[in-house]
């Protein structure tokens, strides 16, 4: 009955064909990285502890979304939502970040009589 | 006259595709039609990351301040169970992504299973949750709980006998998160497998085709998205300082 | 195609509607009974639904504001106790911001005009819409409950620990309304998302899209990261009532500040929720009754990108004396200072519009003359508001109070009637009567500036805010404030009477009554279901206007 333009035509459309032996070894990667958080919490790297947990986590997110969740084979504007969801949710924590880092740097001093 | 030429259908660069059953009446192609339904699925997890993302701001926040009660927490917390969960819910996107990938080829009872076994690894984890908040609740005795503790069992474990629980204030803050970020993720493993069970009945029927198999997809995209927030939220409330 | 010279008048839709009839199919007759509309997904019909239901809300928001103005006649708290007062307030904000504003202009002529002017069938989801509209109306029934059990006092801020932990009024009942009229929210902005990006007519660029349109993707993309944040705030604050224990409660450790910083990482957004689609309601309306295209399109269209943007930067700005550090302050004034700069343009733009520009003063083009002179004042105020100094001493006055009226009332009403007066021939096929909806419009601007005035020089002399008393001195101000919310409660209820006549007994209007551009003006007066006969194929530009010099002026 009308028309649909084809150069508008996003690529979700074309079947991006992953093979299954992609998710397996995505599978197998994300195993591997789970034991590897769960020992390197039993090491002590002081303050590198949680920046390492918090960076094993985003790569098995990031292996989860590009693969499992096709973005890799997602058009630009679904990479564009992704993104912009990450830089909302640091805009709130960073921001927020400001007050609780900053707390505590005015400090009156004490009054002297 | 006006703007727009209102022009018929034809001429180089476009498609007709109308008469599949699944193609609704304001959509030109399936082909729209899936993207659209893509679209929003991403924009509706963007919402979603917002959603987890204030909780995730109060955890940051106390972590800050009161990070002895974190590590005294995270310590009541049972390693073994959260790890065993971790790799149940990991399994359950595999298993997921393959049965999105049968329905793409059309591959009927490939689907149901893989969807099946999917369902079975999110109630493993519903399973192992419950075994978790219920050893919580018994290791403070709230035999003479009011009402409205009674209603959410995990209250128990913050008031014994119409007083506050005694620990330490820290501590407790961090079980306050501990159940809020956990029981919202539950919560959604629950409707999670809710809409699991009508999407391996539409396969079971026969409802998905090469074609048109959107909803195993979308519900994919979900189910790993409930699957990325377990991701963050193992080793933020598991792994507080487990070297001693 | 060349440019048509498009005739200059300002004789009005009476004359350009002359000899205009009803089309005999439309989607309001197309089907009939109860089931037909609370089961449609036809975006229109869900425009309606919302029409009707967010007018009963206004009412009763307004309801509340007649009770606040009438105790504050008079210094002495003697019509309504403290505890009432505070619940009167409460009611009236929680209803007019999540039931009343954030709902309007999308809900309304978002949902009926956006697939429209994309020259779409529907939007992208219309079940989901429907749902929309079920949510928002379970949600409200929950207010409504919760306003029944007594009502709610804390504020429509609700801030924490009263909220979680002191507050015997329906707290729950009420955060409950909310949140789930929150996802109504999240609804709307979805579908909005999805069409603009996927359902707009072949040859209908981005930069090809109505100005309304843009306003309303801004807007649509707050609704996606912003509500979702409050809707985890109020979760948090049902937990610590219901456990009698939880993460706001200072006694054992918790941050009040932290729940004022979720809060309002969505609450400032909002206002941009409810400002931006009234902006794209007077791009449209402003072009319209100057014949001319908006001065600036791209900087108009980036601007509500800007606006939405910058919008969730600067939510501290409300915290100033709340317990921020001075340094987390400082930035947020800052950019508070920012987010100013595009919609300083956009006023610039559309001021430049009018010059040359072939104008005609009918209902909604007086509307929007109120809008911009109002929503500048309310904008300019709101800098005074973000310099930290002087927020210190404005904080909780009526200056505040009025700040905020001027953009909501001034600015989004204004916009949100116009809007209503301009696209009531195409919704509903019949042509409003101008002479009373021009009365009414003067009614309220005069109200308004009226009532909200003197609160600007009441809060500066030191009036605070949701307090039933106040120091004899400042009774003067406070009565011509309340004879002007007289004036303008007439001046709301006029249009109410003669919209509703014009339904059953005005003149049909005809395709372009008022012979402007827009997709929406290519169909018929009402539309048919399915919008448009054949899906339009876009060539021209938006706003395609003729050129100056081709018109005779005379």
């Amino acid at each position: 009955m009308s028309a649909y333009n084809a150069e508008l035509e996003p690529e979700e459309y074309h079947e991006h064909h992953v093979p299954r032996t992609t998710y397996y070894a995505i599978f197998v990667s994300l195993m591997v990285l789970t034991f590897a958080t769960v020992g390197l919490a039993f090491l002590n790297l002081g303050m590198f502890n949680v920046t390492v947990a918090l960076a094993v986590a985003v790569t098995k997110a990031a292996l989860v979304v590009m693969f499992f969740m096709h973005m890799k084979y997602s058009s630009p504007l679904i990479k564009l939502v992704g993104f912009a969801a990450m830089v909302w949710l640091g805009m709130l924590l960073l921001i927020t970040l400001s007050d609780y880092l900053t707390r505590g740097w005015l400090m009156a001093p004490p009054i002297v009589r | 006259m006006g703007d727009a030429a209102l022009a018929q259908a034809g001429g180089p660069g476009t498609v007709e595709v109308h008469g599949h059953s699944r193609l609704q009446h304001h959509f030109d192609t399936l082909g729209q039609q899936k993207s659209a339904a893509t679209l929003g699925m991403w924009v509706f997890i963007a919402q979603e990351v917002m959603f987890f993302g204030g909780m995730f701001c109060a955890y940051m926040v106390y972590r800050i301040w009161y990070y002895d009660g974190y590590v005294a927490g995270s310590r009541e917390l049972d390693l073994v169970l959260g790890t065993v969960n971790t790799i149940v819910l990991i399994a359950s996107s595999l298993t997921v992504a393959l049965a999105v990938n049968a329905a793409s080829e059309g591959r009927r009872q490939a689907t149901v299973i893989l969807l099946g076994l999917t369902l079975v690894l999110g109630l493993a984890f519903l399973g192992i949750k419950y075994v978790e908040y219920a050893s919580k609740f018994e290791l403070h005795h709230a035999h003479h709980a009011a009402a409205n503790v009674r209603l959410f069992p995990m209250a128990g474990f913050f008031h014994v006998d119409g007083e506050l629980a005694p620990v330490g204030n820290q501590m407790r803050m961090f079980m306050l998160l501990y159940f809020a970020l956990t029981g919202m993720h539950a919560i959604h493993m629950i409707i999670g497998v809710g809409l699991l069970l009508v999407i391996m009945w539409m396969a079971h029927k026969g409802a998905f085709s090469p074609q048109w198999f959107t909803p195993v997809e979308m519900f994919g995209l979900y189910w790993h998205f409930v699957d990325i927030i377990w991701i963050f939220l193992f080793p933020l409330l598991y792994l507080v300082n487990r070297h001693h | 195609m060349s440019p048509e010279i498009t005739p200059v008048t300002t004789a009005g839709a009476h004359i350009l509607a002359r000899g205009a009839v009803m089309p005999a199919r439309h989607y309001l007759n197309e089907s009939g009974g109860w089931k037909s509309w609370l089961l449609t997904t036809d975006h229109k019909r869900i425009g309606l639904l919302y029409l009707f239901s967010i007018t009963v809300f206004f009412f009763l928001g307004g309801l509340f504001a007649l009770a606040v103005r009438l105790e504050l006649l008079t210094p002495a708290g003697d019509l309504m106790s403290a505890d009432m007062y505070n619940r009167a307030f409460t009611m009236h904000g929680i209803i007019m911001v999540f039931f009343f504003l954030i709902p309007s202009i999308p809900a309304t002529l978002g949902n009926f005009l956006l697939p429209l002017m994309l020259g779409a069938k529907d939007l992208a989801f219309p079940r989901i819409n429907l749902l929309s509209w079920y949510l928002f109306i379970i949600g409200g029934l929950f207010a409504v409950a919760s306003l029944i059990g007594g009502g709610v006092d804390t504020g429509w801020t609700f801030y924490a620990p009263y909220s979680s932990m002191a507050s015997n009024s329906r707290v729950l009942t009420g955060a409950v309304g909310v949140f789930i009229t929150g996802f109504s929210s999240i609804l709307t902005g979805l579908n909005f998302i999805v069409t603009t990006h996927r359902m707009r007519a072949p040859g209908m660029t981005w930069m090809k899209v109505p100005l309304f349109v843009w306003s309303h993707y801004a807007t649509s993309l707050i609704f996606i990261l912003g509500t979702p944040v409050v809707a985890i705030t109020i979760l948090l604050v049902a937990y610590e009532r219901v456990m009698r224990v939880g993460i706001f409660d200072p006694s054992i450790g918790g941050d009040p500040v932290l729940f004022q910083h979720l809060f309002w990482f969505y609450s400032h957004p909002a206002v941009y929720i409810m400002v931006l689609p009234g902006m794209g309601v007077i791009s449209e309306v402003i072009s319209a009754f100057s014949r001319k295209p908006i001065f600036g399109y791209s900087f108009v269209a980036f601007s509500s990108l800007a606006i939405a943007v910058i919008g969730f930067l600067v939510w501290g700005h409300h915290m100033f004396v709340a317990g921020e550090t001075p340094y987390s302050a400082l930035m947020f004034s800052i950019l508070s200072y920012l987010v100013a700069i595009p919609s300083a343009i956009k006023t610039f733009n559309w001021t430049a519009t009018l010059y040359k520009g072939s104008i005609s003063y009918e209902t909604p083009m007086l509307y929007a003359f109120g809008f911009l002179g109002l929503f500048l004042m309310g904008g300019l105020t709101g800098l005074f508001v973000a310099a930290i100094a002087v927020d210190v001493h404005v904080h909780d006055t009526y200056f505040v109070v009025a700040h905020f009226h001027y953009i909501m009332v001034g600015g989004t009403l204004m916009a949100y009637l116009g809007g209503i007066h301009y696209w009531w021939p195409k919704i509903t096929g019949k042509l409003y009567p101008e002479g009373w909806a021009k009365l009414s419009a003067l009614l309220v601007f005069v109200g308004f500036n009226l009532t909200f005035f003197p609160q600007f020089i009441v809060g500066y002399l030191g009036m605070p805010r949701r307090y039933h008393m106040y120091p004899p001195e400042f009774q003067v101000w406070n009565v011509l404030s309340t004879a002007g919310a007289t004036i303008l409660g007439v001046g709301y209820v006029f249009p109410m009477v003669y919209l509703a006549w014009s339904w059953k007994y005005g003149k049909p209007a005809g395709d372009n009554p008022f012979n402007v551009k827009g997709l929406e003006w290519e169909t018929t007066s009402p539309p048919p279901t399915f919008n448009f006969d054949r899906t339009p194929v876009v060539t021209d530009a938006t706003y395609s206007y003729a050129p100056q010099k081709e018109v005779n002026v005379g």
